[in-house]
C-alpha cells in the first residue's frame, strides 16, 4: 500500500528575495547559502565615515589593490552559512573529542617514545601561537574585506584557527602540563628556530591590503605549513616511529587543512581569472610571501627532520606550486 | 522607602530537556521563585542564584556539563561566574 | 617507564585562560601600537588587560557542539513551518506586517553587528575580550541568517520583504535603524561596545525581544518564536560581555567614568528613539497584543535596569538624564509614530491601517492619560474620512531630525500639543532636531552628523531617481521615479484593507478550511 501524504498546495508569489533572484538571473528557488550570503553587506549610502579610518567608507573596496566587478564572484565551495558551518564542525569536534578521550583513557601519552614526546612538545606546542596569529589575520580580513562572499568564510577561518590553537593546547596538557605551554611560549619568543616565522606573522599583523593578507596567510603560509607539519612530519613521519597517538590528537588539523585549501584555492582562481592586473598582483604577492615563508619554515622543519628537512620542504613547496598552477597562476 | 535587594533571574525554554534543570535549581535555591510563561520559565531570586552541576546530574542520572545550559538559556540578569561545578548569577559581587 | 604522576586538575577559569589569553604575545618585530592602532584614540585608558574577567568560558569545541544542537532544532522547525504553510496559522494577516518590519529594520542590523564585533575582535588589545568579540561576531551572523531563513517562507507569499536589502540601504524610514547602527560602527571600539554591547544588548534588549518574540508566540508565528528563543541564548552571552566591558572600563581608570557616562547618555537616547518602531509595533500592529509599550517599559526598563544602575552607582555612573524625557514620552510615542506611518502609507513597504473600535478601547485602557484626549480623535476622524471614500494621506514629505532621522512629529515633553523642534547652525548651514537630546549629541560631534544622508534631502536633491533619469523631461513624475529607484512594490504599500496580502491570506486560509 502506498502512502501519499499531502499538504494543501498554495502557489507562492515568488521564490526568493529580489537581490538573490537578480543574481540567479531569474526568480528561482535559492539555497540557504545564497539567501544568507549574497548582498548581505551594504555597499553605498553610508551615513558616517568611520572615525577609526576616515579615508574610507566603513565597507570600501578601495582597501585592497585587487579589483573585482562583482565581489560575490568569491564563493565558498563548501557553501558554509552559519548553520552548515557549525554542524560540520560539531561532527569534527565529536571525532576529535573521541580521539582525545581514547588517548587519555588508554594512557597512550605515557607510552609514547620519549624522543617523540619531546619532539611533539618542541614542535607542536609553539604552533598554537602560529594558529592564533592566523586567527588574528583572518579576523582582519573578516573585518575590512569587501563583500560577505569572502568575509564570511574568513570569519569561519578565524574561529577555526582559534579552535586549532585550543586543540593544540589540549594536546599539550594531555602530553605534559601547563609548564610545557610556558616553555613553548618562551621558545616561540626567543628560540632562533622560531624567529623567522614569528617575524613573518608579526609583519602580517600590520599588512594593510586585506587581499594580500588573504593570499599570504591562507594560501601561502597555511598552504605550506599544514602539509609540512601535519602530513609529512606527523602523519607520515611520527606514525612510523610509534607516534600514532599524536596523529590522533591532530586529526582535526589534517582534515581541516584539506577542506580549507579547496576554499582558499577557489578564491585565488576567481581573483586571477578576473583580469590581467589582478593576476599580476596576486602572483606578485604569492611570490613575495613564498620567498619569505619557505626560509622561515626551514628551521621548523629541521627541528623534526634534521638533514631531511631540505628535501621534505622542497617536496611540500613543489606540491603547493602545482596546486596553484591548477588555479591559473603562473609563478 | 527601603531599597529592595536587587533580583537576579534566569530564563529558560520550558521543554523536556529543562525539567530536571529547573527542579535542581529550585531545590538548591529555596529563596527563588518560579514564573511560568508560554514556552518559557523564569527563575527569580533576590541577590544570588547558583546552579550546581552535581544536583542536575543526580536528577538526570548522568553526567551533566553546565555548559549544556547554553542550548536552552533564554536570558539572564546579573553578573555571571562560571566554574566546572557551578554557574552563579549575582549582583552581590 | 615513568611512574604516572596524578595531574592536578585545572579549574575552568585556569583552563580557559590557557585556551585564550595564553595564546597571545607581546610583538617585538612590530610595535604593539602598530598591531593595535585603534584602541587608544578615544581617551579610554586601559592599564592592565589581564584584569579582564572572561564572562563566559566557552572554548570553540563546545561552541560548535552546542550551537550545532541549537541550529538543528531551529531548522527542523523552520522546515516544518514552511512545509505545512505555517504562515496560515497566524492570528490575522495584519500580523505579517510585523514580520516585514523585522526583516527590513532588524535583520540587517544583525549583519552590521557581525561586522562591528568582527572589527573589535581584531582591534582590542586584550586577547580575552577579542575572543569574546569574535564569538559575538559569529553569533550575530547566525542571527542575521536564521532570521532571513525563517522569514524566507513569508517572503514567498506576502509582499514588502523581497527587497529588504535594498530598502535597508535606501528607504527613508529604514535610515532610522541604519544610521543608529552606523553611528556605532563608525565610532571607536570602546564607544561601539558601550553602544551595542551594553546599551543595546543589555539595557534595551528586552524591550525589543519581548514585543517581537512574545508577539510572535501570541499570534501563532511558530517560526519567529522559535528563532527568537534560539537567538536569546546567544544574547545571554552577549549581555554578560556587555556588562563585563562596562565594568572593566570603569574599574581601569577613573578618567574613563565621564566618557562612559557620556556614551551611556547618548546611546540610551539613540536606542530609545529607534525603539519608537517597536513601541508602535506592539501597540498597533499585533492583532493579539502582549502588553503595551508603557507596560513593557515599566517591567523591562524601570524594574530591570533599576538593579543594573544601582550596581553601577559604585563607579559614579548615574541613570542617563534623558530617561526623564523618555518617561514623559512613554504614553505618546506609539500613537504619534503610528499616525505618521498611517499618513505616509503610500511610501512604506509594510501596510498600515486604522485601529478598530475594540483596539481603541484597549489603547484607552492602557493609556488612560493620553489616548482618548490626544489620539483617539484623530483616528476617529481618519476613519470617518475612510468611510466617506476620502482616506487621508500625506502629500508632502516630513522634515527629519538630523540625528535620529525620525520625522519630526515629537511634541514637547509635558506639552503634547506643541511640536518639538530644535535648531543648530554649523558652518553656515542650519540643522533641525526633534529634541534637545538629539541636538546635544550633534553638538558633541557636529562633523560626524552633518554627513548624515537625510532621506528626504536625498530625494529632493534628485539622488533617488533611477540611473539615467531626466527630471527635466516632459511629464516627469518624481514620486514614481523615487518608487522605481527604491524598488518599492506598489502592492506592498498602503492600507492593509484591500491589499493583496489580505486577499491572498483569506483565500489561502479558506482553502485549508473548506472542502470545495
Amino acid at each position: 500500500m502506498q502512502m501519499d501524504l499531502r499538504t494543501v498546495a498554495i502557489a507562492p508569489r515568488r521564490q526568493t528575495f529580489g537581490h538573490v533572484a537578480r543574481r540567479l538571473g531569474a526568480d528561482k528557488s535559492a539555497s540557504r547559502y545564497q539567501e544568507g550570503t549574497w548582498d548581505m553587506q551594504s555597499t553605498g549610502n553610508f551615513h558616517y565615515k568611520p572615525l577609526w579610518d576616515p579615508d574610507f567608507d566603513h565597507f570600501d573596496p578601495a582597501r585592497t589593490e585587487l579589483h573585482m566587478k562583482d565581489w560575490y564572484a568569491f564563493r565558498d565551495p563548501r557553501q558554509f552559512y552559519y548553520g552548515a558551518y557549525v554542524i560540520a564542525r560539531s561532527k569534527q569536534q565529536d571525532v576529535a573529542e573521541s580521539a582525545f578521550d581514547f588517548v587519555e583513557t588508554r594512557g597512550l601519552a605515557e607510552t609514547l617514545p620519549k624522543d617523540i614526546r619531546a619532539l611533539v612538545l618542541d614542535l607542536l606546542l609553539p604552533l598554537r601561537h602560529v594558529a592564533w596569529g592566523a586567527s588574528m589575520n583572518n579576523a582582519t580580513i573578516a573585518a575590512y574585506g569587501f563583500g560577505a562572499g569572502i568575509t564570511q568564510p574568513c570569519t569561519f577561518a578565524a574561529m577555526d584557527q582559534l579552535g586549532i590553537a585550543q586543540f593544540i593546547t589540549r594536546a599539550g596538557l594531555l602530553l605534559a602540563d601547563p609548564a610545557a605551554l610556558d616553555t613553548a611560549k618562551a621558545a616561540w619568543l626567543n628560540d632562533a628556530c622560531w624567529q623567522p616565522l614569528r617575524r613573518v606573522i608579526e609583519d602580517l599583523f600590520v599588512t594593510q591590503d586585506w587581499f594580500e593578507l588573504f593570499v599570504a596567510q591562507n594560501v601561502v603560509l597555511d598552504g605550506l605549513l599544514y602539509p609540512l607539519i601535519y602530513r609529512t612530519i606527523i602523519d607520515d613521519g611520527l606514525t612510523m616511529r610509534g607516534g600514532s597517538a599524536v596523529a590522533m590528537l591532530t586529526q582535526f588539523q589534517t582534515e581541516w587543512a584539506a577542506e580549507t585549501a579547496k576554499w582558499a584555492d577557489a578564491q585565488v582562481k576567481v581573483a586571477v581569472a578576473e583580469s590581467a592586473d589582478n593576476a599580476k598582483l596576486v602572483t606578485g604577492w604569492l611570490a613575495k610571501w613564498r620567498d619569505r615563508i619557505i626560509p622561515a619554515l626551514m628551521p621548523v622543519a629541521q627541528l623534526a627532520l634534521g638533514s631531511h628537512a631540505d628535501a621534505a620542504l622542497a617536496e611540500v613547496a613543489d606540491q603547493w606550486a602545482s596546486r596553484l598552477v591548477k588555479q591559473g597562476v603562473k609563478l | 522607602m527601603t531599597r529592595a535587594e536587587s533580583s537576579v533571574f534566569l530564563a529558560l525554554q520550558a521543554n523536556a530537556d529543562t525539567r530536571e534543570l529547573v527542579e535542581a535549581i529550585l531545590a538548591d535555591n529555596p529563596h527563588a521563585t518560579l514564573d511560568e510563561q508560554p514556552a518559557m520559565v523564569r527563575i527569580i531570586a533576590p541577590g544570588t542564584l547558583t546552579v550546581h552541576a552535581a544536583t542536575v546530574a543526580e536528577l538526570l542520572g548522568r553526567d551533566y556539563d553546565l555548559q549544556e545550559m547554553q542550548v536552552n538559556l533564554i536570558s539572564l540578569s546579573g553578573r555571571v561566574d562560571e566554574t566546572d561545578e557551578t554557574f552563579t548569577i549575582s549582583w552581590a559581587r | 617507564m615513568d611512574i604516572q604522576v596524578a595531574k592536578k586538575k585545572l579549574g575552568l577559569k585556569e583552563r580557559y585562560a590557557l585556551m585564550t589569553r595564553g595564546l597571545g604575545w607581546e610583538t617585538t618585530y612590530q610595535n604593539m601600537d602598530d598591531v593595535f592602532p585603534m584602541d587608544s584614540f578615544e581617551g579610554i585608558r586601559i592599564h592592565d588587560w589581564e584584569a579582564w574577567e572572561d564572562p563566559f568560558r566557552l572554548t570553540m569545541d563546545s561552541y560548535w557542539k552546542y550551537q550545532a544542537e541549537k541550529e538543528r532544532k531551529l531548522y527542523a522547525i523552520v522546515d516544518a513551518f514552511a512545509q505545512n504553510n505555517g504562515h496560515l496559522t497566524v492570528s490575522d494577516a495584519r500580523y505579517i506586517n510585523t514580520v516585514k518590519l523585522f526583516i527590513n529594520a532588524l535583520a540587517p542590523l544583525e549583519y552590521q553587528s557581525h561586522r562591528g564585533f568582527g572589527h573589535l575582535g581584531r582591534q582590542l588589545r586584550g586577547v580575552g575580550p577579542r575572543v569574546a568579540c569574535l564569538m559575538q561576531s559569529l553569533d550575530e551572523l547566525r542571527h542575521a541568517q536564521t532570521q532571513i531563513h525563517a522569514i524566507s517562507n513569508y517572503n514567498r507569499y506576502y509582499n514588502g520583504m523581497a527587497e529588504f536589502r535594498h530598502h535597508f540601504d535606501y528607504m527613508p524610514y529604514l535610515q532610522v535603524p541604519r544610521s543608529f547602527f552606523e553611528d556605532a560602527t563608525a565610532a571607536g571600539p570602546f564607544e561601539f561596545i558601550t553602544a551595542i554591547g551594553f546599551s543595546f544588548e543589555y539595557v534595551l534588549t528586552n524591550l525589543v525581544f519581548v514585543p517581537f518574540i512574545s508577539g510572535a508566540a501570541y499570534n501563532g508565528d511558530m517560526g519567529a518564536m522559535t528563532f527568537g528563543f534560539s537567538a536569546q541564548s546567544d544574547e545571554a552571552r552577549h549581555m554578560t560581555l556587555g556588562l563585563e566591558v562596562i565594568k572593566f572600563m570603569l574599574e581601569q581608570d577613573p578618567a574613563n567614568v565621564p566618557i562612559v557616562q557620556k556614551w551611556l547618555n547618548k546611546w540610551t537616547w539613540r536606542g530609545v528613539r529607534v525603539l519608537t518602531l517597536v513601541a508602535m509595533m506592539q501597540d498597533y500592529m499585533l492583532p493579539k497584543r502582549v502588553m503595551s509599550w508603557a507596560e513593557a517599559w515599566e517591567i523591562y526598563f524601570e524594574e530591570n535596569c533599576g538593579a543594573l544602575f544601582r550596581d553601577l552607582e559604585r563607579y559614579g555612573i548615574v541613570m542617563p538624564p534623558c530617561v526623564e524625557q523618555v518617561r514623559k514620552e512613554r504614553d505618546h510615542l506609539s500613537h504619534m509614530a503610528w499616525s505618521q506611518f498611517y499618513q505616509g502609507r503610500g511610501t512604506n513597504d509594510f501596510h498600515t491601517w486604522l485601529p478598530s473600535a475594540e483596539e481603541m478601547d484597549w489603547l484607552s485602557a492602557k493609556y488612560p492619560e493620553t489616548f482618548d484626549r490626544y489620539y483617539r480623535p484623530r483616528f476617529e476622524y481618519w476613519a470617518k474620512l475612510e468611510a466617506e471614500g476620502k482616506p487621508f494621506e500625506a502629500t508632502g514629505m516630513p522634515m527629519q531630525c538630523q540625528l535620529c532621522q525620525i520625522p519630526m512629529f515629537f511634541t514637547e515633553p509635558g506639552e503634547p500639543l506643541v511640536l518639538a523642534q530644535r535648531h543648530r547652525h554649523h558652518d553656515g548651514e542650519q540643522y533641525h532636531f526633534c529634541s534637545e537630546y538629539c541636538a546635544e549629541i550633534f553638538d558633541d560631534e557636529p562633523e560626524k552628523y552633518i554627513q548624515s544622508k537625510i532621506p528626504v534631502h536625498q530625494i529632493f536633491q534628485g539622488k533617488q531617481f533611477p540611473e539615467g533619469t531626466d527630471p527635466t523631461a516632459e511629464g516627469f513624475n518624481p514620486g514614481a521615479a523615487v518608487g522605481a529607484f527604491l524598488r518599492l512594490d506598489p502592492a506592498s504599500t498602503g492600507n492593509f484593507v484591500g491589499s493583496e496580502d489580505e486577499a491572498n491570506f483569506n483565500m489561502w486560509r479558506g482553502l485549508t478550511r473548506s472542502n470545495d
